[in-house]
């Protein structure tokens, strides 16, 4: 039990505080922090000793001054961008068709024959075999080389310490849209995983600018995004040139969407700091810290464990019941015609109107829980909308696919054109962040409202600009 | 035969790399509790990751620890927990981050608070370091990035730095484990008393400010007896921090001084 008089007395210190406080006049926290400083430079004066002649960090100092620079500083980062998409788009295509012809073509047999012995129902080895583990070799096959390849090297730069010279290359430009400084930082772990961007942002204090912060977050591709980017690009826009070329020119369409989102970031965080978020940036210091030598053994490990594995897993887990529903709207009939087609031909009119088709957009559906399996869907579904069916499987069975050309003519049998795969590129882009990160940004904000805004506007925007790039589209090409 | 001879190496008590048992995440039941503090990136997650076979993410890029982890090791049968604190420039000010670290260094009482300082920006570190010396009395200074100091031609005093602190000063580069075992050794002798820190504190050339100090400090601890920092304390609340203000009105920070168990979360 807790007398008044406790209560009383500790009232009491508190005013005889802030009576003190008065009395010590302004200055009092200066004096604090003074003092501080005063010592802890004496006592480096008394231990620290730089021998040498040479400052210390001058390479350091003398690359930022190059890396950072007004000029130099925004077209380094896009090579470096493209460099690291360029080796993944060159060094994925083989292990993939290895991975799809281990996994799909030989082990799917070995599967079914093993549903045979064992005399089980038709449905059973559809739903197990052909549904969840198709998804789940498709994850693998088409996932699995680029993000081997992508995360490594992503991590290489981080270790080394250039990420922070992004974010301070950025930084002006997010002060000029109204956002905070820092945004840049959360922007960049974005392009790692959203749900780790929009839990970043908590470095920022102010709440107006941690919002806009939480909200564009989406617009950084995610971990989950790229290898469909990769892909695309790779089929749609990387086969119009010559052979030589088309690594090159893929990653360069890479970093023009990845840039692209840059810009919707900077544009959507000025929108929202002008109208319902209005504010002044607030300053802030950013560190630059030392280049330091990755160690390349611990940067393969950890970016493998950490970054290949956990996307993988996630892929896994959610590939398997996607498989599962794709089957199964796939076989179950209603009338003459499946779920699925029922779905993809309702939606076909409205899709083509922005440029995409009813394929995709029954993807994104399914596809809500993890980003990672759009790919897969829109493959295990576009077979099967378009009558692919391999001789002696049922209905939404996977094709054969060893290589990067095999998928490019199931999607063209579809009736995709290089529209279609831009489009989807920038409709992967932009459209609602994964159901992580959705939950991750109501945890944080507490705010219903903040989470329908940041889960809504990118699918109006993108629906918007896949509109307007299918009507220039047929402006000139029709 | 050769087994009876024992080598110099392993009377030593910095040889034991088998005396540490990485316990990973949620230690029940710990003996002592370890707070890692420090300025953004100066490899505070590298130093957890060591000592608890964890895998934090870590990065070379300030300010990626937002929130705090948690994990623990075993070292010389005794059971630890280690507390990974947002990095931070101060404890002065009041965002979210600051004020992680510092009520946990303030209100969860950690056995032992290891200031985890940049070797090559030692003055800057030292801000921090000083203002942690005055809410704690028993901390470790490990002075990290020694690789990098070396690289750089800097040369730090360590025995004139530990003498001035009051505290270990254990030289480190985490990143190759270099100075590891010595940092856990140091930190089992001030867990266990065996080293006695005497603090530097800092010293207010005010005498306005030192009596009011005195004087509140000396209301508190009638009110609140067993407070550990109590000046400290005293400090923030002529400031009129609102967090330490709602702590003594509600009687919340009484609760949380004296005769606390290690095994109670924090």
């Amino acid at each position: 039990m807790e007398s008044f008089s406790d209560q009383q007395s500790r009232e009491e210190i508190i005013s005889s505080a802030n009576r003190a406080r008065w009395e010590l006049g302004v200055n009092f926290h200066d004096t604090v922090i003074e003092s501080i400083y005063e010592d802890a430079s004496r006592i480096a004066r008394k231990t620290v000793v730089v021998e040498g002649g040479r400052e210390a960090y001058s390479t350091d100092i003398a690359i930022d001054k190059i890396v950072t620079s007004r000029w130099l500083g925004f077209p380094i980062m896009f090579l470096l961008l493209a460099l690291v998409f360029w080796l993944t788009v060159a060094g994925a295509n083989y292990p993939s068709g290895l991975l799809a012809n281990l996994l799909i073509d030989k082990f799917l047999p070995v599967l079914h024959s093993l549903g045979d012995w064992l005399h089980m129902p038709s449905w059973l080895t559809g739903v197990l075999f052909d549904g969840a583990y198709l998804a789940l070799a498709w994850v693998v096959a088409v996932m699995l080389p680029p993000m081997a390849i992508f995360f490594p090297m992503f991590t290489l730069l981080e270790d080394l310490g250039y990420l922070p010279r992004v974010a301070f290359n950025m930084d002006s430009l997010f002060r000029r849209a109204g956002a905070h400084g820092k945004q840049a930082l959360t922007m960049s772990m974005g392009f790692g995983c959203n749900a780790a961007g929009v839990v970043a942002a908590r470095v920022i204090d102010s709440p107006r600018e941690r919002l806009i912060a939480i909200i564009t977050n989406n617009f950084s591709l995610c971990n989950g995004r790229w290898p469909t980017q990769i892909l695309i690009a790779t089929i749609f826009i990387g086969s119009m040139v010559p052979a030589a070329w088309a690594g090159l020119v893929s990653a360069g369409a890479v970093v023009t969407i990845a840039v692209t989102g840059i810009v919707f970031s900077l544009v959507v965080s000025w929108g929202l700091s002008k109208t319902v978020l209005k504010g002044e940036a607030s300053a802030f210091s950013l560190e630059l810290p030392p280049y330091r030598p990755p160690r390349l053994m611990q940067t393969l490990y950890t970016s493998l464990i950490d970054r290949t594995i956990f996307v993988l897993w996630r892929a896994m887990v959610f590939a398997m019941p996607a498989g599962v529903v794709i089957w199964l709207v796939a076989n179950i009939h209603v009338g003459d015609q499946s779920i699925a087609e029922h779905f993809i031909h309702w939606a076909n009119p409205f899709a083509l109107f922005f440029g995409l088709n009813g394929v995709i957009l029954l993807a994104y559906i399914i596809a809500i829980p993890a980003n990672e399996i759009v790919i897969p869907t829109i493959l295990m579904l576009t077979v099967l909308s378009a009558n692919i069916v391999r001789a002696g499987a049922g209905t939404g069975v996977m094709f054969e696919l060893d290589s990067l050309e095999d998928t490019a003519g199931i999607l063209r049998q579809g009736g995709w054109t290089l529209l279609t795969g831009v489009n989807l590129m920038l409709f992967s882009l932009l459209h609602n962040p994964c159901s992580t990160t959705i939950y991750t940004i109501y945890k944080e904000t507490g705010s219903m409202k903040w989470t329908m805004l940041a889960t809504f506007l990118p699918i109006v925007m993108g629906l918007i600009i896949c509109f307007f790039t299918t009507q220039i589209w047929h402006l000139y090409h029709i | 035969m050769s087994q009876n001879i024992k080598h110099d190496c392993e009377n030593c008590p910095v040889h034991n790399k088998a005396n540490l048992v990485r316990l990973g995440i949620n230690p029940e039941n710990v003996d002592f509790i370890i707070a890692l503090a420090g300025n953004p990136n100066t490899g505070k997650s590298t130093v957890f990751n060591n000592f608890t076979g964890l895998k934090q993410h870590t990065g070379n890029w300030p300010g990626k620890t937002v929130s705090r982890a948690e994990g623990g090791y075993i070292f010389n049968d005794k059971k630890y927990k280690v507390v990974d604190l947002p990095g931070t420039y101060s404890l002065l000010s009041t965002s979210t981050d600051e004020e992680v670290a510092r009520n946990f260094i303030l209100f969860g009482q950690p056995d032992v608070t290891v200031i985890v300082t940049d070797a090559t920006r030692l003055e800057r570190n030292l801000n921090l370091a000083l203002q942690i010396l005055e809410i704690t009395d028993r901390a470790v200074l490990c002075l990290n990035l020694m690789d990098e100091a070396r690289r750089n031609n800097i040369k730090i005093d360590i025995r004139a730095l530990s003498r001035e602190l009051g505290i270990p000063v254990i030289p480190a580069s985490a990143r190759s484990r270099e100075g590891m075992d010595e940092l856990l050794l140091a930190i089992e002798e001030v867990a266990s008393g065996k080293y006695v820190c005497r603090p530097h504190k800092i010293k207010s050339k005010s005498a306005g400010l030192n009596h009011a100090i005195s004087e509140i400090s000396g209301q508190l601890m009638a009110h609140f007896p067993g407070l550990p920092n109590a000046t400290w304390v005293a400090m923030r609340l002529l400031e009129g921090d609102s967090s330490i203000i709602e702590a003594i009105r509600s009687g919340h920070l009484g609760s949380l001084s004296p005769d606390r168990e290690v095994t109670q979360p924090v």
